[in-house]
């Protein structure tokens, strides 16, 4: 009797204060999403979205030659693992062309993580400016010096025509005929970031299995302790051998975790490289 | 029984739950963040040091190559020489980051190597035969990469440095500081020097 009595004062009890509790985290978690939000928002600045391997912004493009890019460019990520990206931007504002085409690269990420293996093709139609940034991976096989000469003689004569598209269209088949120079490490390359992606994701996915279902374990405990465990005192339950007390003073903690931006559901996005500055610029 | 020898531990456990929490509760409030900062603006220094030694590098070929076809610009020549030389003997002191006196040195070594290198290009415009040279075009465009990449450098150990410094000097981050960390300096960063800050001069004699 005693013993259905404190159950019952246990079933009673706690629960004011849990939902309390609850409606706090939820409150809390609310502004944790608010924050990640601005912040994500605040870091995009004007940057061009990145909608696929070719961001048209500046409208030189048909739409078959895009069509016809956007197939080469994905049959190369395919085959080297490298990510080529062509943008064009009527302007780069007031900033010159290298440290915009750098932000880009790095605001989009482009290459896969650790390889860095991007390329970005940027070109300015209205300041008559264009670049190739090489990711850090590519600097030593796409060095300045060919960059250069891609950019200088290939590129710029058709531009100088005004034949945009088919500036564009060589300077691609070019940096890609570069790139596949040397076919075996090309081939290395595509192998080694093949193992890679799928052995980071499995381990990444257990640890942070492992750590949440850790500390869902110990709130759970402590909730589920209120409900069944036996009431030593207003406040201390006992359930399977562990006292669990509720103090005074609550103790409040939140965590996130950053979404992770991963390729999703067939649509095209930067696998998080980087970008020193490599490559060469070129105006006509 | 065995409950009570259980309860009997409480105690342990109670201490290892503390612990725990305090651990996850102070790098929550950011004790690490100095450090970690720190640590952050000294590798983008490092990439800062090795994209101006890869400018360094490229030089003596560059000399050797221009040589060949304007021998007689000696006076930007030997600038450059000069300069490169005045940008790499000086040793740089370990206390460089937080020393305003010797941050000011390095700066204005290399900002003297980047003017000297700059006529050097500039003079190169009026041969034609060097212009066409291959190597003179393979060491031009490393050299306008290499100029880029110091400027990303440059950029990114701006950064690195505005967060440790912003850390430093805002709460819980100076306390932090007052508690733990009491030789963190804050760090130097580049500004833009006399120089490229002059309005250029435009004559017509």
């Amino acid at each position: 009797m005693t013993e259905a009595n404190s159950m019952n004062g246990a079933m009673h009890a706690p629960m004011r204060p849990m939902t309390f509790g609850f409606r706090r985290l939820s409150a809390a978690l609310l502004l944790l999403a608010l924050v990640v939000v601005s912040q994500s928002g605040a870091r995009a600045q004007d940057f061009p979205a990145l909608t696929g391997r070719v961001v048209d912004e500046a409208h030189v493009l048909s739409s078959g030659t895009k069509a016809q890019l956007i197939e080469q460019l994905a049959a190369f990520e395919a085959k080297s693992s490298d990510q080529l990206v062509v943008a064009t931007v009527r302007s780069t504002g007031e900033s010159p062309i290298e440290p915009y085409a750098n932000q880009l690269f790095r605001h989009w990420g482009l290459g896969q993580a650790g390889e860095n293996n991007g390329v970005l093709l940027l070109v300015a139609i209205d300041d008559r400016k264009m670049r190739i940034e090489v990711g850090y991976g590519l600097e030593g096989i796409l060095t300045d010096l060919l960059s250069r000469l891609i950019i200088e003689n290939s590129m710029v004569p058709e531009f100088r025509a005004g034949n945009y598209e088919a500036g564009i269209r060589r300077g691609v088949d070019d940096i890609i005929s570069v790139l596949e120079g040397n076919a075996d490490e090309l081939k290395a390359r595509a192998e080694r970031n093949a193992e890679k992606s799928r052995g980071q994701d499995t381990w990444g996915n257990v640890v942070f299995v492992l750590f949440v279902s850790f500390f869902v374990s110990i709130f759970g405990f402590s909730i589920l302790a209120s409900i069944f465990g036996k009431k030593l005192a207003p406040g201390r339950y006992k359930w399977l051998g562990i006292a669990v007390s509720y103090g005074g003073g609550a103790s409040s903690g939140s965590a996130g975790s950053r979404g992770r931006s991963g390729r999703s559901g067939g649509g095209f996005s930067g696998g998080g490289g980087s970008s020193g500055g490599g490559g060469a610029s070129g105006g006509w | 029984m065995m409950t009570l020898n259980l309860s009997a531990d409480r105690s342990r456990y109670g201490l290892a739950a503390v612990l725990l929490s305090a651990l996850v509760l102070l790098s929550g409030c950011g004790v690490n963040a100095i450090p970690t900062y720190e640590e952050q603006a000294k590798a983008a220094w490092s990439q800062v040091l090795n994209q101006y030694q890869r400018r360094a590098d490229l030089i003596p070929n560059l000399i050797e190559t221009v040589k060949g076809y304007a021998a007689h610009e000696k006076d930007v020549l030997t600038s450059v020489v000069e300069a490169r030389a005045k940008a790499t003997s000086v040793q740089i002191p370990a206390d460089v980051l937080t020393d305003p006196k010797a941050f000011e040195t390095f700066q204005q070594n290399q900002s003297e190597l980047t003017s000297a290198l700059s006529r050097l290009l500039a003079i190169s415009e009026n041969y034609p035969d060097l212009k066409a040279n291959q190597n003179f075009l393979a060491l031009q465009s490393q050299l306008e990469g290499t100029e880029n990449r110091i400027a990303v450098a440059r950029r990114d150990y701006i950064e690195a440095v505005r967060l440790y410094n912003t850390e430093l000097r805002t709460v819980p981050g100076r306390w932090w500081a007052a508690f733990i960390y009491s030789d963190a300096r804050p760090m130097q960063t580049f500004s833009i020097d006399a120089e490229s800050r002059a309005v250029p001069k435009v004559s017509f004699d």
